[in-house]
């Protein structure tokens, strides 16, 4: 096999992978945003439609989806600040690979925390 | 026909404005006030009393405040955008035929205009009194 050039940030590794996973969570949170804005309308509607509506997203099915939406959310968003990092901070190319990993720390705390209380308030609302 | 071959190291010339970069730039600014607004949104509406509390009358508590007004429609404007863009930059890598590139791009950035138009107008004319018949799920002040 090829070997890999050295310098590379996007080819093979964590700098492609974060740029993959990059991809699929903001295409993900892409057609979520079209969809919240069309549901959200219906409250200049009518505030019987749009609790129909919010009623679906208060489901336990749904109710897992949005466990999946906040765990895109958190990963873009902290890798966002590790692409500006890179861009902007001087070190930032050389802690890339570090920097990737503190990311998925930061997101995995921060979703170990949100769960089981979205889960706690989705269960008992299902109840 | 005349062939003109540049001269490699002579700058290149641009016409007009330079998007790209502006786009570039853009991404990078909007993402991190993005990260305050939405975290903040997700905060207010998932974390503190959780998604079941979710209802008319709660969207009428936090809009007849301007606050979260000019919050959420920032927010629908950054985020909007900053989706568009990148959807576009997805399309422009993995769109082989020109014609379905350029339908894709266009159709991204209509639905962009046309949902920000529709949500500003959602967030800035909300009547929280809208239909005083349905008495059950109208807030407090309208009662």
């Amino acid at each position: 096999m090829a070997k890999l050039p050295a310098g590379t940030l996007y080819r093979g590794k964590v700098g492609m992978w974060s740029w993959v996973l990059h991809r699929i969570t903001g295409v993900a949170i892409f057609f979520f945003l079209l969809v919240h804005i069309l549901d959200t309308s219906l409250v200049r509607v009518d505030p019987e439609a749009y609790n129909g509506v919010m009623a679906t997203y208060k489901t336990v099915i749904i109710g897992f989806g949005e466990l999946g939406l906040v765990a895109a959310i958190l990963f873009h968003a902290f890798n966002g600040v590790r692409i500006i990092l890179i861009d902007f901070w001087r070190k930032g190319f050389k802690y890339q690979n570090l920097m990737f990993w503190i990311v998925v720390a930061i997101a995995f705390i921060l979703f170990a925390g949100f769960a089981p209380r979205h889960l706690m308030h989705v269960f008992s609302y299902n109840n | 026909m005349e062939i003109v071959i540049e001269t490699p190291n002579s700058p290149r010339k641009r016409k007009g404005a330079n998007w790209e970069k502006y786009g570039w730039m853009y991404m990078r600014i909007s993402g991190a006030v993005l990260i305050v607004l939405i975290f903040g949104h997700l905060i207010v509406n998932l974390w503190d009393k959780g998604v079941g509390a979710i209802d008319f009358a709660f969207v009428a508590g936090k809009w007849t405040n301007p606050f979260w007004q000019v919050w959420d429609v920032l927010m629908l404007w950054l985020a909007l955008i900053h989706g568009t863009n990148g959807m576009r930059t997805i399309t422009n890598d993995y769109a082989e035929k020109e014609w379905v590139r350029k339908t894709l791009n266009i159709t991204l950035w209509v639905v962009c205009g046309a949902l920000i138009i529709l949500g500003t107008l959602v967030a800035t004319t909300f009547d929280p009194c809208i239909d005083p018949n349905a008495v059950n799920y109208l807030p407090t002040v309208c009662k």
